[in-house]
């Protein structure tokens, strides 16, 4: 495609690369700079006598004899006891994950596979839960969850993402098995299995690449979590999100804001590192509900 | 699929959804029209030699067994609507007749919390989605335009801001523009006001709430005009490049067009999702400066008293809202859905 009229003018050319420069350094740069400085001491990540100390590290090193230092890891992680809110996390993402997509794939691959009008009004009712913002459905709960004495525990938190999941869920694996083959499960019961059988054996193999891409979309649900997490949870189960969001209220009068800015970059790198191996299924995955519907 | 093998496996989301998504809108509208019992008093009169003094306690026991027998509350009915902390209709008709112009009946009313946070909610909402439209939609056309290698690299990083905890990704972009932070300290050298503080003023944090919106925003428009941008036939633009349309008319008549659905999605995700904004408000500690309706509810429900009555009113009137902002795209899909089936 290197044909001269493909080929830009020049000014065009230039502003283009300057366009995505300013998009690069937009987009990136918040994340290295804060990485950079959760090794800092706070006098350097907020400099106010110079800013290129935060770069330098000047005051990190008459302090530590060093331009980087752990201490906001270890403030965090040991004395505010970060770890047992990084392993809440862990539990909550990966019960939201397992419980949402064994849900959500039946409801899904039910609703692809029956040609009835209802299936019509569920996804649309699916559309108009997932349009709730998640607050007023929480404001609905803690009055019950406070009479069945089950409000602040996990388990409570993650049946309530799971459910706030479904929508979505729903949506996605719907379009996703609509595009598997309604032959090959009509084979299947010619040949006598049931519709579950025919589920289990025919459908289950080949249906893994968009169970996956779903499965990252209800983690990053559950993982981003902050309204349910810190309103459902009490304080000795929270999770990551509402435990950074009470480091604000506690650390920024003790003058910790570091151990906040070490925990944001630990709770940052996973999500990282999840975009680095599956950055193909996240993009299919949010290109699939628009390019259908 | 038989209505019977459908039932057994739609079943168990149909009944998270239910339970957790159905049954709380109906509590939230019930406990809406309910506020908690007063406690029962008792008047007692002590007379002793120097005349009487009257004591009022706490009957215990009444408060307790009026609140067994009416767990829900006392009925108000549409009291809590209309008291000042939501519609305050009262006070919006005082203001309407002593205000003497437009104005200052907008002013008024932005003194009033629910049109304060429902008067932000909305700008956000309005102005976030269409730039964050027009943002994403240059980005994807400036990324298709690269290298096949750069454009890896581009998506990857361009995906950073949308898929980073939003309270995490306000935080960030929070300490930067402190006024101790870099950010901060370059606008302020910009504007040479070395007292410069974004956070001390209100039009300055509504700015950032907005820019933060875009940016958080921005990558998911991306990513779908981009997926969009694979898809348009080459057939029709090389007819165009052949009847010597510009660069521009390619964009602006063949491209866009193909796009048009896709803008309709973005925009339907991002009026939901922009809607109940709430994490950059506590990221950016901007609650003094901005409240919006999330914030509104937030505010309710969390601290010592939990004001359940008074934030079930608030997320009522959030849901009609967003019933509101949603019907228009809901009778187009309705209208789409019979074109199709007939």
């Amino acid at each position: 495609m290197s044909t001269a009229a493909h080929r830009r003018p020049l000014p065009l050319q230039i502003a283009l690369w300057v366009f995505i420069a300013v998009w690069f350094m937009m987009a990136a740069f918040p994340f290295f700079w804060t990485l950079w400085g959760s090794f800092k001491v706070e006098l350097d990540f907020f400099s106010i006598a110079d800013w290129t100390n935060a770069l330098t590290g000047a005051n990190t090193q008459s302090t530590y004899g060093s331009p980087f230092t752990t201490a906001g890891y270890e403030g965090a992680f040991i004395q505010n006891e970060f770890w047992r809110n990084s392993i809440n996390t862990f539990i909550v993402c990966f019960c939201v994950v397992t419980v949402s997509l064994t849900i959500g794939t039946l409801g899904g691959y039910a609703l692809s596979r029956s040609g009835y009008k209802y299936v019509f009004w569920l996804l649309i009712i699916a559309l108009m839960f997932r349009a709730l913002p998640q607050i007023t459905l929480v404001s609905g709960y803690l009055p019950i969850f406070f009479d069945w004495n089950i409000w602040g525990y996990l388990p409570t938190a993650i049946l309530v993402l799971v459910a706030i999941n479904q929508p979505f869920t729903l949506w996605m694996l719907h379009s996703f098995f609509e595009s598997i083959p309604k032959d090959l499960d009509e084979a299947a019961k010619v040949d006598g299995c049931t519709q579950f059988q025919a589920f289990r054996f025919v459908i289950i193999p080949v249906m893994w690449p968009g169970v996956i891409t779903t499965g990252l979309f209800s983690f990053l649900l559950a993982y981003n979590d902050f309204v349910v997490t810190a309103l459902i949870l009490n304080e000795g189960n929270r999770t990551m999100v509402p435990q950074i969001a009470a480091f604000l209220g506690t650390t920024y009068t003790e003058g910790n804001v570091m151990f906040a800015v070490a925990a944001v970059v630990s709770a940052t790198a996973p999500l990282f590192i999840l975009v680095m191996f599956f950055q193909r299924q996240i993009v299919s995955g949010l290109t699939a509900g628009a390019v259908k519907g | 699929m038989k209505h019977r093998t459908f039932f057994w496996f739609f079943l168990p989301t149909a009944a998270a959804m239910l339970l957790f998504i159905a049954l709380p809108i109906v509590s939230v509208i019930t406990q809406s029209f309910f506020t908690p019992h007063e406690a029962v008093l008792i008047e007692t009169e002590n007379c002793g030699p120097f005349g009487c003094t009257k004591e009022t306690t706490i009957d215990q026991d009444a408060t307790a067994a009026i609140r067994e027998a009416q767990p829900l509350g006392r009925f108000v009915g549409w009291q809590i609507y209309t008291d000042r902390g939501h519609l305050a209709f009262g006070e919006v008709g005082e203001a309407w007749r002593n205000s003497d112009g437009l104005r200052s009946f907008a002013g008024s009313l932005m003194n009033l919390p629910f049109y304060d946070a429902l008067v932000f909610t909305l700008t956000y909402t309005f102005i976030c989605t269409p730039f964050l439209i027009i943002l994403g939609f240059t980005i994807a056309v400036a990324v298709n335009s690269l290298h096949r290698r750069l454009k890896g690299l581009m998506i990857f990083f361009s995906l950073l801001p949308m898929i980073v905890t939003p309270l995490i990704g306000a935080l960030v972009l929070s300490w930067m523009v402190d006024s101790r932070g870099v950010l901060g300290n370059f606008l302020s050298w910009l504007v040479s006001d070395p007292d410069l503080s974004v956070k001390a003023s209100t039009p300055l944090m509504w700015v950032c709430l907005i820019v933060y919106g875009i940016w958080s925003s921005a990558p998911f428009a991306f990513v779908v005009f981009y997926a969009g941008l694979q898809t348009v036939p080459q057939d029709t633009l090389e007819s165009a490049q052949i009847d010597g349309a510009t660069r521009w008319q390619q964009i602006r008549f063949v491209v866009i067009p193909h796009l048009a659905p896709l803008v309709t999605f973005v925009a339907l995700i991002q009026l939901m999702d922009n809607f109940r904004v709430l994490e950059p408000i506590l990221g950016f500690g901007a609650q003094a400066h901005a409240q919006s309706l999330s914030t509104f509810i937030l505010s309710d429900l969390s601290g010592e008293t939990r004001q359940l009555s008074s934030a079930a009113t608030t997320s009522v009137l959030t849901i009609i809202g967003i019933a509101i902002l949603l019907t228009p795209v809901l009778i187009r899909t309705w209208r789409d859905f019979n074109a199709k089936s007939h």
